[in-house]
């Protein structure tokens, strides 16, 4: 036994784990919506993609390393080619899939073949617990999508999905709504925070919560506890008070990472940015040598100052909060969170120029970056422009 | 969550074995454990705890793998209780056979 193994659970984890616990993974950049928060700046398929059978070796991986699952997003992860083909592949090798979508290719089949499969999960985003809300932030009719993929699946019997929300500023008075259409279908609410990251840096002035809905929002997920799914995102409310259920620490490098359609791999999924890229899979060593041997990882896992937030009262509870959140909002890594209960964020926010915050690093976003800019999937590719998402998929499958 | 949430008393002398659908993977600290059946992720705490799941299939009771682990009594009471925790989330069960 190494002396570090009497060390707390937190402590730990802050260590870094020799493998993820949790492991994102976007197949594509490709997708039929255009939200306006979009983590990833989604749209376009990027032509470098991972092959299936790259992606199979990656599962070959995660498989040595006993991932237990991924957690597989996009873009709009359905609308690649071989997406059942690498779910099948991931579950026959023991990695479980929980997976993230719009809902638009959830039809009586798919939720029959999901609700027969134990080893895969499905969150179905939406935004809004109204079309009003949600479409305004995901694009028309992405409300009745995201609602008609959840009637099928629990048509089809499935129990225990995910109905899977980012909470904004116009959706947080709606959260006993979400729950009751998460009830109402079998499923499980899960709230989680909305990142300055992707085009989410765009929207975030003007969607994240205010501060007075950030308590409501504190209150209400400590009142449902352990009904309610997080992902750990809220921990930064925690300093509130009572710590919220969950891990709450920055897993970034230590105990999760992204893996992007391209095979980058980064310190966590609100961090597409050339600061946060620890490698690529296709790099000799593969996912291995980087989750256990990269510069990045290597560094998020040494100790952290904690920099002016170490004399705070709240720093035990809160740990400085989300590093993405921080980043793209122009904030140093060792200061507050931008949304610091405390209001120390704010106020360091208010020294930041606004032409002094980084860009994402990459953008696959199909239009001008203004607004939702629906596309109805199935549509013919246009030939002048490989760049649809629709691409390298069969066309005509689309559909609600 | 409902009362069956709450640890009921864990019987050292009944046979247990690891749920089927679960997977342990070791870690310095203990060991992460994954339940692909309700999909729920656990901690044991430390590698002694991780000794007694691994024994638990093999040993004629949770007491015996608690022994084989080398447990010793005044640490029984807190193993049992970790027990316990474990099979609420059912990443441990009762087994049937010998």
């Amino acid at each position: 036994m190494s002396a570090t193994a009497t060390l707390p659970l937190v402590d730990q984890f802050e260590l870094g784990l020799d493998a993820p616990i949790c492991l994102t993974w976007e197949l594509t950049y490709a997708c039929n919506l255009a939200c306006v928060h979009c983590l990833s700046s989604s749209g376009r398929r990027d032509p470098r993609e991972l092959t299936t059978a790259e992606c199979k070796a990656v599962i070959d991986e995660l498989e040595r390393m006993q991932v237990f699952y991924v957690n597989i997003g996009g873009g709009e992860p359905t609308v690649r080619r071989d997406f059942w083909e690498i779910v099948d592949y991931a579950t026959s090798h023991h990695v479980g899939v929980k997976f993230s979508t719009n809902g638009s290719r959830i039809d009586a089949a798919a939720a029959r073949r999901l609700a027969a499969d134990d080893y895969v999960d499905v969150q179905i985003s939406i935004d809004g617990a109204t079309a009003e809300v949600n479409d305004a932030v995901r694009g028309e009719g992405s409300c009745a999508t995201a609602v008609g993929a959840m009637r099928h699946l629990a048509d089809a019997g499935m129990r225990g999905f995910k109905l899977s929300v980012v909470v904004t500023r116009h959706n947080v008075g709606q959260l006993d709504d979400f729950k009751g259409l998460a009830d109402r279908y079998g499923a499980q609410l899960r709230l989680t925070r909305l990142r300055p990251s992707g085009r989410g840096a765009d929207v975030w002035d003007e969607l994240h919560p205010t501060a007075e809905q950030q308590r409501i929002l504190y209150d209400w997920l400590l009142a449902h506890g352990d009904q309610v799914l997080t992902g750990d995102s809220f921990f930064h409310l925690s300093a509130y008070g009572d710590p919220l259920p969950g891990l709450n620490l920055c897993g970034a490098g230590r105990v999760v990472c992204l893996i992007d359609p391209i095979g980058d791999v980064y310190a966590c999924p609100f961090a597409i940015h050339e600061s946060f890229l620890a490698g690529n899979v296709r790099d000799g060593g593969g996912f291995a040598r980087v989750w256990g041997a990269s510069e990045l990882f290597t560094r998020l896992r040494e100790p952290q100052t904690g920099g002016a937030c170490r004399a705070c009262a709240h720093y035990d509870t809160c740990r400085g909060g989300c590093m993405a959140a921080k980043f793209f909002t122009g904030l140093p890594l060792d200061g507050p969170d931008p949304e610091c209960v405390e209001g120390y964020g704010e106020a360091a926010l208010a020294g930041v120029h606004h032409t002094a915050t980084p860009r994402p690093g990459m953008d696959h976003s199909r239009q001008s970056r203004r607004g939702p800019v629906p596309v109805t999937i199935g549509r013919r590719p246009d030939r002048a422009c490989e760049t649809s998402p629709l691409a390298a998929s069969t066309a005509g499958q689309g559909g609600n | 969550m409902s009362t069956d949430a709450r640890p009921r008393l864990f019987d050292l002398d009944a046979r247990w074995q690891l749920h089927p659908q679960v997977s342990v993977r070791p870690e310095r600290f203990g060991a992460l454990l994954y339940h692909f059946g309700t999909r729920q992720l656990s901690f044991l705490k430390s590698p002694k705890l991780l000794a007694v799941v691994n024994h638990l299939a093999t040993s004629p009771s949770a007491r015996g793998a608690c022994v084989a682990s080398g447990v010793i009594p005044a640490e029984l009471l807190s193993y049992r209780s970790a027990l316990a925790t474990l099979a609420v989330s059912q990443m441990i069960r009762e087994r049937t056979y010998p």
